[in-house]
């Protein structure tokens, strides 16, 4: 269970004088899924590039199921699959003339491609679009598709570059059913994305990539508990009462922040026998509130907290990769 | 952990993945048959446009006329396109992404250019039939034996062999298919015009005539219409290659494959691998 699916050492890739990738390594047990997070520009991209055997290294090196990606590129080429940033299925085939294809190229069994497209098509909610021509497909359809294409050889690993970006919430939520699913049959999952929520969802461990370097690396839990405590928060239902909640709360808490605009007192957790007691005083006063709660450090807060800026702002198109020389100063 | 049914993957050869992706060129032809349209309609449109709009007022000593030189002429630009036929497909694939997937696949990388290759000029060779068929309808005819015939035929498609290396060499370079339409248009243009393709060359200006004499697409059209018996008396002066034709574009075919082929990979691969 713990054998290593894929392994990363000291990955290296310069593209001219900007060093995109600058010595990432981890490594992604069997059966697991390991989220490769970080902003536009980060060099997630490069880094996948790099271990689907696309791009060469500068330096350092891979493996994937066991093999190198610069001595056997053949061998992990056979191991594994990959769905870009972009849904790179062919607009004017059909979905099953798509599969059909790659299933072809992977040199399999005509009556094995035939059979496993149906499959794939029903798993994926395609197999009534399965005869028209991709182009009329809508984007989240696309994106099941070129995920149905990656897996028809059941590859053991799988990479999945910025699988959901462009998707409307609902289609997100089923495709991360449908990799949920992919890894209680065994697959290993890469995946990079610049959805802390994704990584949360998902992965079982996160590597947090920033300016071509890993800032972080542990379980979505890990890097919560990193970036501070949790806090204690009272929504009051009234924005009158809100100074008298307060007064009532300032004796139990060591600091209390008080938020006018979302009638919000915010005060550093004390667990969660505090949270009772605190709730049970203003049930005595009174006063009535829409919310008590502990909130922890969403991976919004520690990715500002590990980068100093949000996930949002990075450089430009990850496919360049490289940062504007500007932007090298923290 | 449960285990699932992994399928054999067995070892195909560079012809077969290159045929897998030749047919999916030819299925999106049958998709969109508009992208037929530069080797059906625009040549039939160029044939009829220069035999009776320009034709009347061209003279040419050939016995059978205008539109009888006019044919391997309009055959050598046409052949000359399917280098604009490859860089668009090749283009498009790259921009999309495609090219990565099936990069990422455990293929040979050169069946993407191969298949690309094999349809390109499938789809050029269409074009040859139908302005066949369209001479033969205005009155063209081949007035050779069977083998030269053939060999002008032959000469047409290796040259459109070579144009294909010059297509992989620009789609490679070009980011958008935009580009691709620019650069092509810019150049092939004036390359297929500045010729003897449409008009005789001894009435140009004598740098134009020059010119037109010593470029290749000459040394082809010339060659294809004395192997067809289209051709008309050589005219006082002319230079070397319209002595040679044959020869002259066998050469250049050679010589255009053996500068831009390793051109033409070399810039693919930094555009993919890079």
């Amino acid at each position: 269970m713990t054998r290593p699916a894929i392994e990363a050492e000291g990955l290296v890739k310069h593209f001219g004088d900007t060093v995109a990738v600058d010595g990432v390594s981890f490594v992604v047990p069997e059966g697991t899924v390991l989220g490769l997070l970080g902003p536009n520009g980060a060099g997630k991209t490069t880094t996948v590039r790099m271990m689907t055997t696309l791009t060469r290294p500068t330096s350092g090196t891979a493996r994937v199921a066991g093999h190198d990606i610069l001595d056997d590129p053949a061998a992990v080429r056979r191991s594994m699959g990959l769905t870009g940033q972009a849904a790179t299925v062919d607009e004017l085939l059909t979905g099953r003339e798509n599969l059909r294809l790659i299933g072809q190229l992977y040199g399999l069994d005509a009556g094995y491609i035939t059979r496993a497209s149906a499959e794939l098509l029903e798993r994926f909610s395609l197999a009534e679009a399965g005869d028209r021509i991709a182009k009329t497909y809508s984007g989240g359809m696309r994106r099941r598709l070129d995920l149905a294409v990656s897996l028809i050889a059941t590859p053991p690993v799988l990479f999945l570059d910025e699988p959901t970006t462009g998707l409307d919430p609902r289609s997100r939520v089923e495709l991360w059913e449908v990799l949920r699913e992919l890894v209680k049959d065994g697959t290993t999952l890469l995946l990079t994305t610049q959805y802390l929520e994704e990584a949360d969802q998902l992965a079982d461990n996160i590597v947090v990539i920033d300016r071509g370097t890993v800032i972080a690396e542990g379980t979505p839990l890990q890097l919560k508990d990193r970036s501070g405590a949790a806090a204690l928060v009272v929504t009051v239902s009234h924005a009158d009462d809100l100074a008298a909640a307060e007064a009532l709360m300032r004796p139990h808490v060591r600091e209390v922040h008080l938020d006018a605009g979302a009638r919000q007192l915010t005060a550093p957790a004390e667990g969660l026998g505090h949270m009772t007691r605190v709730a049970g005083i203003f049930d005595e006063s009174g006063i009535v509130l829409d919310d008590i709660g502990l909130k922890r450090p969403s991976l919004d807060d520690v990715f500002l907290h590990l980068t100093g800026h949000r996930a949002e702002d990075g450089a430009e198109d990850d496919q360049t990769a490289g940062q504007p020389a500007g932007e090298v100063t923290r | 952990m449960s285990t699932i049914e992994r399928p054999e993957i067995r070892t195909t050869g560079l012809l077969t993945q290159s045929w897998a992706i030749a047919r999916r060129n030819f299925r999106h032809i049958r998709r969109m048959p508009e992208m037929l349209l530069d080797v059906t309609i625009q040549p039939v449109m160029f044939v009829l446009l220069f035999a009776y709009v320009f034709g009347s007022s061209i003279d040419v000593a050939t016995p059978a006329g205008y539109r009888a030189f006019l044919l391997a002429g309009i055959m050598a630009q046409t052949v000359a396109f399917a280098s604009f036929i490859v860089a668009v497909g090749l283009t498009a694939d790259l921009d999309k992404g495609i090219v990565d997937r099936m990069r990422s696949l455990p293929i040979n990388p050169a069946a993407v250019l191969v298949g690309r290759s094999i349809s390109s000029l499938a789809h050029a060779s269409i074009g040859l039939v139908v302005m066949s068929l369209t001479g033969l309808v205005i009155g063209w005819r081949i007035h050779t034996n069977v083998f030269e015939a053939a060999l002008g035929y032959l000469l047409l498609l290796g040259w459109g062999f070579a144009m294909i290396w010059v297509g992989i060499w620009v789609g490679s370079a070009m980011r958008s298919v935009e580009a691709v339409n620019g650069v092509m248009f810019a150049t092939m243009f004036p390359i297929t015009f500045l010729a003897n393709t449409f008009a005789p060359t001894d009435r140009m200006p004598t740098v134009l005539r020059f010119i037109a004499e010593w470029n290749p697409i000459s040394s082809l059209t010339q060659a294809v219409r004395e192997l067809w018996g289209n051709d008309q008396p050589l005219a006082e002066g002319a230079a070397f290659p319209m002595h040679h034709p044959i020869p002259f574009t066998i050469g250049w075919i050679i010589l255009i494959t053996a500068v831009v082929a390793p051109l033409a990979i070399r810039t693919f691969r930094s555009r993919t691998a890079g």
